[in-house]
């Protein structure tokens, strides 16, 4: 089980101070794609500091949004790293990044068909039987419009999840930007998320595209949350109430110590938003 | 027959690396018309160009960092990822340098690219114990002679002919950058990971002789003539010493089984 805490994203330029530090409730999160090698000083790095902390493996690469199965090999590769890690949890996108042999490093978009669903819930469920767990599944950024959808982006992802079991990821940033491409209201979007699929909470930093400014902003993960995320994040856990939250951070990283900061704030509006401390 | 969803995301692939591309697709050809089209476009082209920058880090300092985007831009285009550990991405680097025209006034730039890339298999290799140079030392000449040295699973090894390649290397990625005076002349290069982290040194032709002999599973008395015969004058127990203390080796083995000695 996850830790009811805030957790950060681990970053190699971290391995020694993630390792050593004692905050309470203090978890981790990776790409397990970083960590498919045969051995290595990686992959030992991250075997110690998973003795001292949970870790979570979210990953991003199952491609399990293309109309294809799901890459064998790559699934036996995660099925491996999480016997050897025992993760609190194993999460994924709704995207696609393989298609025909090659990997893109993105998560791609498709569109909201009857179609697509049938695809995606049948992936998930043989990405869940090879793993023998269930998934949680992340919103991604979307920057497309495109154009009359069978379902809308909550339906879709709940109607993912009642299907095939697995539990939503809600990635808040992820929410804000893609209101911002597509002129959605984002607390409208997050309101209707039903709290108890929600497996754990993603906040990040975006930034403006370099060429149409604010009106497009970008998923970077370069930079701290940003403050409308934050006022998202709280009325969220009001109002399903605390989940595990993570701080990403895959660009421009900083020091330890200001995501560590970063990461106390998630952490103390979670002590907040905790049933004991409202009845007090 | 193709899907539509599988139309769709051949189409959307495709335009993905080419902007003219959507094709006949009309669901992507609305897609690719909006200013969003571009943040997909970009993070594949940066995750593939920051991949190979991570994983060629000699190569981008003797370059520059444009010229080094510039290229990982058109070999990124000509060669995705073919799985998702980008730890793993850019085998091919070192020989597309060696064609590529902007590259032809910098000959030596393959062999840094082909040293990067054996530092990364080096870096990833499975982990395994290290032979104790005692367990040899103990050993008489002919005792020594049929048996078989293992070698490590992260030992990698590589003789160049033409030029300094392991000098300008070694100073490229670790020393601050200048290159400065070069003896030019060919030499080799060994890249070992005794403990936690990757090594290496550099390595004569004898050398690298013994270690292609050892790989190609011959006894040490085949890998030490092989030694000589590319030179007669090799020290060859203070070769020998030399690959033990890199820890080029994870065992020896008896001649006539597969076995691990002791």
């Amino acid at each position: 089980m996850m830790p009811i805490s805030a957790g950060l994203g681990l970053k190699p330029q971290h391995f020694a101070e993630a390792r050593d530090c004692a905050a309470a409730g203090l978890w981790f999160e990776v790409h397990p794609e970083n960590y498919m090698v045969d051995g290595g000083p990686r992959l030992a790095s991250l075997e110690a500091i998973r003795r001292e902390h949970p870790l979570s493996l979210h990953g991003v690469a199952l491609s399990l949004a293309a109309d294809a199965d799901p890459d064998p090999r790559h699934l036996d590769r995660l099925a491996a790293l999480v016997q050897r890690l025992e993760p609190a949890l194993v999460s994924e996108h709704l995207a696609w990044s393989t298609w025909q042999g090659a990997y893109r490093p993105d998560l791609l978009p498709v569109p909201r068909t009857a179609a697509a669903l049938a695809r995606i819930v049948a992936n998930i469920g043989r990405a869940q039987e090879r793993l023998r767990r269930p998934i949680a599944l992340e919103n991604p950024s979307h920057y497309l419009r495109f154009g009359q959808q069978e379902y809308g982006e909550v339906e879709f992802l709940v109607e993912i999840a009642r299907r095939s079991g697995c539990a939503l990821l809600l990635d808040v940033n992820n929410v804000f930007v893609s209101a911002n491409s597509l002129g959605d209201d984002a607390a409208r979007t997050i309101e209707a998320v039903p709290g108890e699929l929600v497996a754990e909470i993603h906040l990040a930093g975006h930034s403006a595209d370099p060429v149409h400014g604010e009106r497009l902003l970008v998923d970077s993960h370069d930079a701290p949350v940003a403050a409308a995320v934050w006022r998202l994040y709280e009325r969220l856990i009001g109002r399903i109430g605390p989940r595990p939250t993570l701080i990403e951070r895959d660009d421009n990283i900083p020091a330890f110590a200001d995501l560590m900061a970063e990461r106390q704030r998630a952490h103390d509006l979670l002590v907040a938003s905790m049933p004991l401390a409202k009845a007090a | 027959m193709a899907t539509r969803l599988s139309a769709y995301q051949d189409a959307f692939a495709r335009a993905l690396l080419a902007p003219d591309a959507a094709g006949d697709d009309p669901q992507v050809a609305a897609l690719t018309s909006q200013p969003g089209f571009a943040v997909y476009r970009n993070t594949v082209m940066k995750g593939c160009i920051d991949a190979l920058a991570a994983n060629y880090p000699a190569v981008a300092r003797l370059v520059g960092d444009e010229w080094f985007r510039a290229a990982a831009a058109v070999f990124a285009r000509e060669s995705l990822p073919s799985h998702p550990t980008l730890l793993d991405y850019g085998e091919g680097f070192a020989g597309f340098l060696s064609a590529f025209p902007r590259a032809l006034e910098l000959p030596y730039l393959a062999g840094v690219a082909r040293l990067d890339r054996l530092w990364s298999e080096a870096h990833v290799a499975a982990d395994a114990p290290l032979l104790d140079p005692a367990l040899l030392a103990a050993l008489a000449p002919r005792e020594m002679a049929p048996l078989r040295l293992r070698l490590h699973p992260a030992a990698r090894w590589q003789w160049f002919d033409e030029a300094p390649i392991y000098s300008i290397w070694s100073r490229s990625r670790d020393g601050d950058g200048t290159i400065g005076e070069l003896d030019w002349r060919g030499e080799g290069a060994l890249l070992t990971r005794p403990f936690a982290d990757v090594r290496h040194r550099p390595i004569g032709r004898a050398g690298v002789a013994f270690l292609d002999a050892c790989a190609d599973g011959e006894r040490i008395e085949g890998a030490a003539l092989a030694a000589l015969e590319i030179e007669p004058g090799a020290d060859l127990a203070a070769l020998v010493h030399q690959l033990l203390d890199a820890g080029a080796f994870s065992a020896v083995e008896s001649g006539a089984h597969e076995e691990s000695c002791p």
